[in-house]
């Protein structure tokens, strides 16, 4: 009879400990105004995030430049709470002329990173604030014929930085072969232009044959195309269901005949969430932070690097990123800067100062 | 008299109901004057008080219409003083020339690509008058630029022929950076005008211009259920002045009823804060009824939210156009469902001769006084823009040796 030593406990322990420390995820929703973004999020977590938005009119949005909002909530559910971040991009893809209008987002995504960064190389990393993205809902209008020009280049500016998981809104303005085409061409137009979406990861080998086959079935119904609702249909059915009333008949948001909506949640929320959250810190950031290492440790490769001052430290400090800084920190840096210089300026001063009597003693001595 | 003459004098009296057949007619007679017109109702036709045969003229029985009153007098005294002249007969003339000579009606869609423009073409003429292949797939590629494609189609019904030109733009809103990707449109639509001006100031000018102006523009807005797009302004903006746009919501199946109006709602109110008049202007309204009527268009159902479809299906033993979806059959021409069938009206049944006529008088008319005023109150081609003078014939120079 093996002896039992007991660490199969351990699960446990983290499931306790994490349930403690509680859990946070970032989720950034990207794509044209009027795609049901909003209304998605609201369903997915059952939340009213966006009771407050004001919608600006057309000619306000004339001169609307992209905006980075976020809106945090706390879910509680079963004992455990989620700190969920949701990053919405409102002017995305308004305006008349589109050009670089993904730049602010990709420098809000980097920017994270270099908060983490710079907080994981930093003196008190007991509660580092993980304000990183951890996955991009990207909506695909179901308008089109696949991805847009806009939407090709905002995905290949953001590819390599964040989780995309592509996703078609109001999926309820298709018929299903129209559905089923329109996922063909957004895969074949995402493997022609080589951007890397998120990919769900292969189930163990020891996992049986209907969940591999549900998990196969997911994986195929990428991009998920999704209907949102919060508002309970009562049409005389079984049961009341949250869904859309129209005239000939009521699209069943939680169906999945009638969109991918259960899909979606259960891949984003119940099984993957945390694989996001490591694919994130893993793959991502690591990425992130290898290549901003790399540009520092090359000379003169970044004018910021050999302008500073901390580039004149000893080899066993961490070289951090120059980040723009507010002014008051770089004056606080700034300072303490030179108190070191003049720390050591003093320690020579007072080395010199024994050697010159040392040898004045000698001479004395003499 | 004989019978003939009788009969003959009763076409000529006009359409009478039977009650006010003069004293000599008998009962037999009336008889048969009301079963003739029983068998006319199809058709208002006018008796034309001309020699014809007796055989003809019962063809020609007219339909009864509420007249104005005239006094009836027995016949044989003054019959063409105080009786019924038949000037009301042109427009049966008119309606005849035009069977004859049919009429061009030129319509232009645009709108970001996919929103069902040529879907919606062909359901409003019931017939492929768009460039769209019966495929989904297309393999087509978005355009760089916004390209102008126009294709003709002689479509008929009931004997008129109608020579329709849809007008597409692919390319239009579809790129990353769209600004003025409205001026190839200008342009075209411009051209339009300065070929139909040439045809009209030349000397020797043919019986009928043909027409290829641009006579509606149906700009298709993205039921995002917020409100316009910079670029919808933009664009309705820069062209309200120069061809008729009549806004239609695109795909409209996925916005419920509350949605729909309130979008409705929202879209009217900004057109109207940015002043663009989309068609029916309403300082074209003529007389009180059109305004009356026009009013109601205007602010009930425009923009129209309209469903596209050229595929048949089953409902309730009927074959209609429509979409099939899990949760049931959008039906493109029942009014609970989309607006299609009001637009199909609007534009075919009752407003397409308004349309020709105010791109006619109105917004031909300011083009053709703009390039008048440009060139110094001459017609074009007097001087210097646009056409080729006809060559100078070689004369022979005085050489002053």
């Amino acid at each position: 009879d093996k002896e039992y030593v007991g660490f199969a406990a351990l699960p446990n322990q983290l499931h306790r400990k994490s349930v403690k420390k509680g859990f946070d995820f970032t989720l950034m929703v990207a794509g044209e105004s009027g795609l049901g973004k909003s209304t998605l999020i609201n369903s997915l977590f059952l939340t009213n995030l966006y009771e407050d938005r004001q919608i600006p009119e057309a000619s306000a949005r004339l001169t609307q430049t992209l905006t980075i909002e976020r809106r945090g909530v706390e879910i509680e559910e079963g004992g455990i709470k989620v700190k969920l971040t949701v990053v919405d991009t409102p002017g995305f893809g308004d305006s008349v002329d589109c050009s670089d209008c993904w730049l602010p987002v990709v420098r809000f995504i980097e920017e994270q990173f270099e908060q983490y960064l710079r907080d994981e190389s930093g003196l008190n990393r007991k509660n580092i604030q993980d304000s990183r993205v951890h996955c991009c809902l990207y909506f695909i209008s179901p308008f089109g014929r696949g991805l847009r020009p806009l939407d090709v280049a905002f995905l290949r500016a953001v590819h390599e930085k964040v989780n995309i998981i592509p996703v078609i809104g109001k999926a309820d303005a298709l018929m299903p072969k129209e559905t089923q085409a329109l996922k063909q061409k957004i895969r074949e137009q995402l493997k022609e232009e080589e951007i890397n979406i998120y990919q769900f990861p292969e189930c163990d080998s020891d996992e049986d044959e209907d969940f591999k086959r549900q998990d196969a079935e997911m994986k195929e119904s990428i991009p998920f195309a999704v209907v949102g609702s919060c508002e309970v249909v009562r049409d005389g059915g079984p049961r009341p269901v949250r869904g859309r009333h129209y005239s000939w008949g009521t699209v069943e948001v939680e169906n999945p005949h009638h969109c991918d909506f259960l899909n979606l949640r259960r891949m984003l929320v119940q099984t993957h969430l945390q694989d996001l959250k490591e694919v994130t810190h893993d793959l991502l950031y690591e990425g992130y932070r290898a290549r901003c290492l790399q540009s520092l440790a090359r000379p003169g490769a970044r004018d910021r690097a050999s302008r500073s001052k901390l580039s004149r430290q000893s080899a066993t400090e961490i070289p951090l990123p120059m980040l723009p800084l507010a002014d008051t920190e770089k004056l606080i840096r700034e300072k303490d800067e030179e108190l070191r210089r003049m720390q050591e300026m003093l320690e020579k001063m007072q080395a010199q100062m024994q050697l010159s009597q040392a040898q004045g003693e000698q001479s004395d001595a003499l | 008299m004989s019978k003939d003459v009788q009969a003959r004098r009763n076409a000529q009296t006009g359409r009478r109901r039977d009650t006010e057949t003069p004293e000599h007619a008998s009962g037999h007679r009336d008889a048969r004057w009301s079963t003739l017109r029983r068998a006319h109702t199809c058709t208002p036709r006018t008796g034309l008080p001309e020699t014809r045969t007796d055989a003809a003229m019962s063809e020609l029985v007219p339909e009864p219409r509420p007249k104005p009153a005239v006094p009836m007098k027995p016949i044989g005294i003054n019959p063409n003083l105080l009786g019924y002249i038949g000037i009301d007969t042109i427009i049966e003339q008119m309606r005849k020339k035009t069977m004859k000579t049919g009429f061009d009606f030129n319509i232009m869609v645009v709108g970001q690509s996919g929103l069902g423009k040529s879907t919606l073409v062909n359901t409003l003429f019931k017939s492929q008058v768009s460039r769209k292949a019966s495929s989904w797939n297309r393999e087509e590629k978005i355009p760089k630029t916004v390209e102008i494609k126009a294709i003709g189609h002689v479509i008929e019904e009931g004997g008129v022929k109608m020579k329709l030109t849809v007008i597409d733009t692919p390319g239009f809103g579809d790129q990353i950076n769209n600004e003025n990707c409205w001026e190839p449109i200008e342009k075209y639509i411009n051209e339009q005008y300065e070929k139909f001006l040439k045809e009209e100031v030349n000397i020797a000018r043919k019986k009928r211009i043909p027409d290829t102006r641009v006579h509606c523009c149906l700009y298709f807005i993205s039921p995002t259920g917020h409100s316009l797009r910079p670029l919808d302004l933009e664009f309705m903006k820069h062209l309200s002045k120069v061809v008729n746009i009549i806004p239609v919501i695109a795909k409209a199946d996925t916005m419920t009823l509350e949605e729909k109006s309130e979008f409705k709602q929202r879209v009217r109110k900004e057109l109207e804060v940015n002043g663009i008049e989309f068609y029916p202007q309403k300082e074209f309204d003529e007389d009180l009824e059109d305004k009356t009527e026009n009013d109601k268009i205007r602010q009930e159902s425009m923009p129209f939210a309209v469903v596209g479809s050229d595929k048949e299906y089953q409902v309730n033993g009927k074959r209609v156009l429509g979409r099939k979806t899990p949760w049931g059959i959008i039906e493109v021409e029942n009014l609970n469902h989309c607006e299609f069938a009001l637009l199909r009206d609007f534009v075919i049944r009752t407003h397409l001769q308004d349309l020709k006529e105010v791109t006619h008088n109105i917004h031909y008319e300011t083009y053709r006084a703009k390039r008048l005023n440009d060139n110094g109150g001459l017609p074009p081609g007097e001087g210097l823009l646009g056409t080729v003078l006809p060559p100078v014939p070689a004369t022979p120079c005085p050489t002053a040796e």
